[in-house]
């Protein structure tokens, strides 16, 4: 996580040119959301194919997915240890020299899999805009200020509870360009392991009550209600914590897994 | 709101987006093992969207078993000591849609199962990750016996499989359209 001024990716692709207007979006994101409630169909994932998100126009596969019987490595995850992740980097407000600038905040929570049971000592990484909406990442051009004492990644390892728990600030939200006055509410993207690398997953976690949520493409390209509620994490005073950090919290449950958990899925060990 | 006590629906996916690219990839986060193992392959392609174009902001991981066909089950991913096979790597692509990952050819999980490495894509634009396996070539016979690439027609099939060239093989994804890389639902 060092250099990152250094570590930017290249150009975008171009194909999220700012033509449409936010009722158009808005409209169409509607029509879709009415043919949904009219199937009775329940859906938990975001539509791949999904047009309000003009990126996805070209990059999603139109054929459905091809059912194969997870076997061999697929069963199995990577692991990770502590000389992967030091305990240090749960925290994003102590980076760099000064204190970040906006308001901080504890977010945790449990990973669990679909049987409830928890994923144990296994990778979280998060990264997110400072409190005024800006990534530090070159190709993020919004001009609001760079904040020199947060840079916004951070990783730590489940507990042998499944919990894992991070200090940050909340993220401000920001503009893009899917469309003309396009903004995305405030999140944090989170990427998890389960004990099952079929259980890999990438996702943003959303604050309560924001009121860019029925203008966000790419929050409604869940289009069932229900399922974009379980990415919003919930305000917890038990979490907050004394005159130092409000506090959220966010259960993340993964899809089942095929393989019969071992033992040392389960059980304690060192942490 | 959020999560009711009890609900175990799974928590859905989101994209990757576009600025992941400080925060995911790492030193060393490519090199399963170093360029120079005197074993080392190159396992690399492109990534390319429905109007053939390359994505200049996809990440793969790739997971696999090692040469003796064991699942790796040692730590160090990230922390990458030079010796530790891990079985696992992540790669962002370049300007050009290219990814290039320096690994450990994988050896068959069963006797006579045919060798693969499981791939997870994510790009911006990519609303959800999608899963595939890249086959390395070579043992055509556990190749037509394969469960998965018997159920898939030629022309699907070849693109779970990669090529060999000279240092490795190549293996790329095409998202949409024509050779549209077939994608896996584990259910």
């Amino acid at each position: 996580m060092t250099d990152i001024l250094d570590e930017a990716p290249t150009a975008p692709a171009s194909s999220d040119a700012a033509a449409s207007t936010q009722a158009e979006v808005s409209a169409e994101m509607a029509a879709i959301s009415r043919e949904y409630a009219d199937t009775g169909a329940t859906e938990t994932q975001p539509r791949l194919d999904y047009p309000p998100y003009r990126s996805s126009v070209l990059r999603h596969p139109t054929k459905d997915p091809h059912h194969a019987d997870p076997e061999g490595i697929e069963l199995w995850a990577p692991v990770f240890g502590h000389q992967d992740v030091d305990r240090l980097e749960a925290d994003l407000t102590i980076q760099h020299r000064g204190e970040p600038v906006g308001e901080r905040m504890i977010v945790t929570g449990r990973v669990l899999d679909g049987e409830g049971r928890p994923v144990r000592h296994q990778l979280v990484e998060i990264w997110q805009a400072n409190a005024g909406g800006r990534y530090i990442h070159k190709r993020d051009q919004h001009p609001a200020a760079i904040d020199p004492n947060f840079t916004g990644v951070g990783r730590c390892l489940t507990d042998g509870d499944g919990t894992y728990s991070f200090t940050t600030i909340k993220p401000g939200p920001y503009p893009w360009k899917n469309h003309r006055n396009a903004w995305r509410p405030a999140h944090i993207h989170f990427s998890v392991f389960g004990p099952a690398f079929t259980q890999r997953m990438i996702t943003q976690m959303y604050f309560p009550s924001d009121p860019l949520f029925a203008l966000d493409p790419i929050y409604q390209s869940i289009t069932d209600p229900a399922a974009r509620d379980r990415l919003v994490a919930t305000y917890d005073h038990d979490v907050t914590s004394h005159e130092w950090a409000t506090g959220y919290r966010w259960d993340i449950v993964l899809t089942g897994s095929h393989r019969t958990p071992l033992e040392s899925d389960t059980e304690g060990d060192d942490a | 709101m959020s999560r009711p006590a009890g609900d175990l629906q799974p928590t859905p996916g989101q994209t990757v987006g576009p600025f992941f690219g400080y925060a995911l990839p790492y030193d060393g986060s490519s090199d399963l093992v170093p360029p120079t193992h005197p074993d080392a392959v190159r396992f690399h392609g492109r990534v390319l969207d429905g109007a053939g174009d390359p994505v200049p902001d996809a990440l793969l991981e790739i997971w696999q078993a090692g040469p003796d066909g064991a699942v790796p089950r040692a730590a160090g991913s990230l922390h990458r000591d030079g010796f530790t096979f891990t079985g696992w790597g992540r790669a962002s692509t370049d300007g050009t849609g290219h990814y290039s990952f320096a690994t450990l050819a994988p050896g068959p999980t069963a006797p006579g199962s045919a060798p693969y490495l499981a791939v997870t894509v994510f790009a911006r634009g990519l609303l959800n990750r999608l899963f595939t396996r890249a086959y390395l070539p070579g043992d055509d016979a556990a190749l037509v016996a394969d469960p998965l690439l018997a159920s898939l027609d030629p022309e699907r099939r070849a693109t779970l499989v990669a090529a060999a060239d000279d240092r490795g093989f190549v293996f790329d994804i095409r998202l949409q359209g024509d050779g549209e890389t077939v994608f896996l639902a584990h259910g």
